[in-house]
């Protein structure tokens, strides 16, 4: 009872200092002990899995610095056949390079493919930032895509005109990719409010397109788009091919995202919408205002799950003819001298894929924290 | 029923015309009749406390007043604009008829002071200063300006729902709803919720409020509506409701609700 007393008496008087957990518990060493060695099968699986990754990096960095080769003279590769694999010939990135990056847009003119590829970032960058999440932003898109559309094409300005069949690389990658889903994104919110649209025949016309577009692979859209599509056209007139693809890739990424954003809206309470019509908010502000800012903050991980999927997708226009990051590079290997150095290649275009996949991912958890911060206390 | 008749005419004898009218108002969901022949008249500046079991209407009805449901047979006149089909007689009703939901339903993504002020800003077509001072006169009046920065989740459900009234108040609507605003508050928050109302109520606005809180319909209502099976059973003054009920429907519920305070 006396020992009950003193306890309390303690806790309570102000100069008691504050206590901490036993050293066992926190800091590095605590969690060491909870995550890594808390039992000894843990134990024994923590030490093979640390030998494994040790020796797997010593490997790699064996292969890919120390006995790398990083350049060869003209396509002498004999030095790197020599290697027979125990280094990576990181010549073939060297001597390369412009063209996995351009295709075959003239060689001296890759500063304008170049200079796109800077906007295209510049022009993400902007975009991810919310203070300038403003109107004007629109302006600025609308801008920067027509300054990168006579960067490409050229015949103007002084700049030589360079016919679309000759772009190729990562440009080419982005271009899909960015309008691609600048496109399909407001197509698909459209598209899943006219799911839920009271009008029968919206209704039906959007659940016809998604379950249409869903229900084939992008390959046959994309063949459709090339082949078939033409043969509808009048004779003598042509849509760009690049064009084409475009539109297939903004189709069916269309149908996608739609599916994603629908799953927002219906996972809002339905007293939301009763609010906003009690205040007497018409369709559109009410859907403006209350409904969408809501429902797309709940999807931004699928959203961004389907972004990252689309923007590798763009690599299947390969079976159209058309030259992307990733064909550039498999074309960049078919030179007698310099097959195989296939890894080589792979990795560095998967690392430049993986840039900008990662950004989007990073970008997107921070944004949700951002953006979800009201539903913090 | 020949007191629900009775009512009906002396709030024709009166001259104003009223503020809500329902004649013979019946509604189904797919088979389920859940309004039978309703008819009710509130005068302006009239305060009526609608009550009854749960499942019997209430919602129901004061949810096709402003439209949120669609009655299917009879007439519905609010401020002199009868419900149809018409967008336009609709949006004249929704600015002037605010209301107040059991959930609350405060838009979650926006502060305080912009849930107050967008219906005014965007339906009204209010200045934002103006929209702004306006928002802040009537969280004053709920007593809560200094929570005009937060987000509604950052706040205590008696407090989300006072700000829910003043959101509602900042479209200067003539007639208010209330749908069991306390209903879902602890017994601590149901108080400054019900002070906020009573206050609304000596100022003169015209409300029906679907409650149980007996307290307050003593105080405050002019006529007490008593609901059950989709059907106005008894329809008097508190005293006469409470008091001295007519049918044994109504004095089973009464004895149930003292029962469960
Ligand atoms: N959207 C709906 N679809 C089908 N039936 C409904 C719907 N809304 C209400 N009902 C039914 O209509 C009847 C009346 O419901 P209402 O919500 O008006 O009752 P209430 O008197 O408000 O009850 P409570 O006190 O529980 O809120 C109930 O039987 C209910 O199940
Ligand atoms: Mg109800």
């Amino acid at each position: 009872m006396s020992d009950l007393t003193l306890t309390t008496a303690a806790a309570t008087s102000p100069e008691a200092a504050p206590r901490t957990p036993p050293a066992s518990q926190i800091g590095l060493r605590g969690w060491l002990r909870a995550n890594l060695f808390s039992s000894w099968i843990n134990t024994a699986v923590t030490l093979v899995l640390a030998y494994l990754i040790i020796r797997w990096t010593i490997g790699f960095i064996e292969w890919g610095v120390i006995n790398a080769i990083w350049s060869v003279p003209e396509n002498q590769t004999q030095a790197c056949r020599d290697l027979r694999g125990v280094g990576a010939c990181w010549a073939v990135i060297t001597e390369k390079h412009r063209f996995i990056l351009f295709g075959t847009y003239p060689y001296e003119e890759h500063w304008r493919p170049a200079l796109v590829c800077l906007l295209f970032v510049g022009l993400y960058v902007v975009s991810a930032m919310r203070r300038f999440w403003r109107w004007e932003l629109a302006l600025v898109w609308v801008a920067t895509l027509a300054v990168i559309g006579v960067l490409m094409w050229g015949g103007v300005l002084g700049l030589s005109y360079v016919p679309q069949e000759r772009w190729g690389g990562l440009p080419i990658t982005l271009i899909l990719a960015t309008f691609g889903l600048a496109f399909a994104f407001p197509l698909a919110i459209l598209v899943a409010l006219g799911r839920r649209s009271k009008l029968p025949a919206i209704k039906a016309l959007c659940v016809l397109y998604v379950e249409l577009i869903r229900g084939v692979p992008l390959i046959s859209l994309l063949f459709m788009a090339s082949v078939m599509f033409p043969l509808f056209l009048p004779e003598g007139m042509n849509i760009d091919k690049l064009l084409r693809a475009q539109i297939a890739i903004i189709l069916f990424a269309g149908a996608y995202l739609a599916e994603v954003v629908r799953g927002g809206l219906q996972a809002l309470p339905k007293g939301q919408y009763e609010a906003a019509d009690a205040l007497g908010l018409g369709y559109w502000q009410k859907t403006g205002f209350i409904i969408l800012p809501q429902a797309l903050r709940l999807v931004i991980p699928p959203l961004v799950n389907t972004f990252i999927g689309f923007f590798k997708d763009t690599s299947l226009v390969l079976i159209i003819g058309i030259f992307d990051l990733l064909t550039a590079g498999k074309t960049a290997i078919i030179e007698p001298a310099w097959q195989g150095f296939g890894i080589e290649v792979y990795l560095t275009v998967g690392a430049i894929y993986f840039v900008f996949c990662f950004a989007m991912s990073k970008y997107s958890q921070d944004l949700e924290a951002e953006l979800n911060r009201h539903r913090r206390r | 029923m020949s007191e629900t008749l009775e009512h009906i005419a002396s709030a024709a004898r009166t001259d104003a015309p009223p503020a809500i009218l329902l004649d013979k108002v019946n509604k189904w969901f797919g088979a389920l009749h859940v309004l039978r022949d309703v008819s009710l008249s509130v005068a302006v500046g009239e305060r009526l406390v609608v009550c009854g079991p749960s499942g019997s209407g209430k919602s129901t009805m004061i949810r096709c007043i402003n439209r949120l449901e669609t009655h299917q047979e009879g007439r519905i006149v609010v401020d002199g604009i009868e419900l149809t089909d018409d967008v336009r007689a609709l949006d004249a009703i929704r600015r002037e008829v605010g209301m107040v939901f059991q959930s609350f339903n405060l838009f979650p993504h926006l502060t305080v002071l912009e849930n107050c002020t967008l219906a005014p800003i965007w339906v009204r077509r209010m200045p934002k200063a103006e929209a702004e001072s306006l928002a802040m006169h009537y969280l004053e009046r709920v007593k809560i300006p200094e929570q005009a920065k937060k987000y509604p989740g950052q706040l205590s459900g008696g407090q989300q729902q006072r700000v829910a009234i003043a959101r509602a108040l900042c479209m200067k609507p003539k007639i208010m709803l209330f749908d069991e605003p306390t209903s879902a508050l602890d017994p601590e928050m149901i108080k400054e919720v019900l002070d906020t109302m009573v206050g609304l109520a000596e100022d003169g606005m015209t409300m029906i409020c679907v409650t149980h809180e007996m307290g307050f319909a003593r105080t405050v209502a002019d006529r007490v509506v008593f609901m059950d099976r989709g059907e106005i059973v008894e329809m008097g003054t508190p005293v006469q409701v409470f008091e001295n009920p007519q049918t044994d429907r109504l004095r089973l519920f009464l004895s149930q609700i003292l029962r469960g305070h």
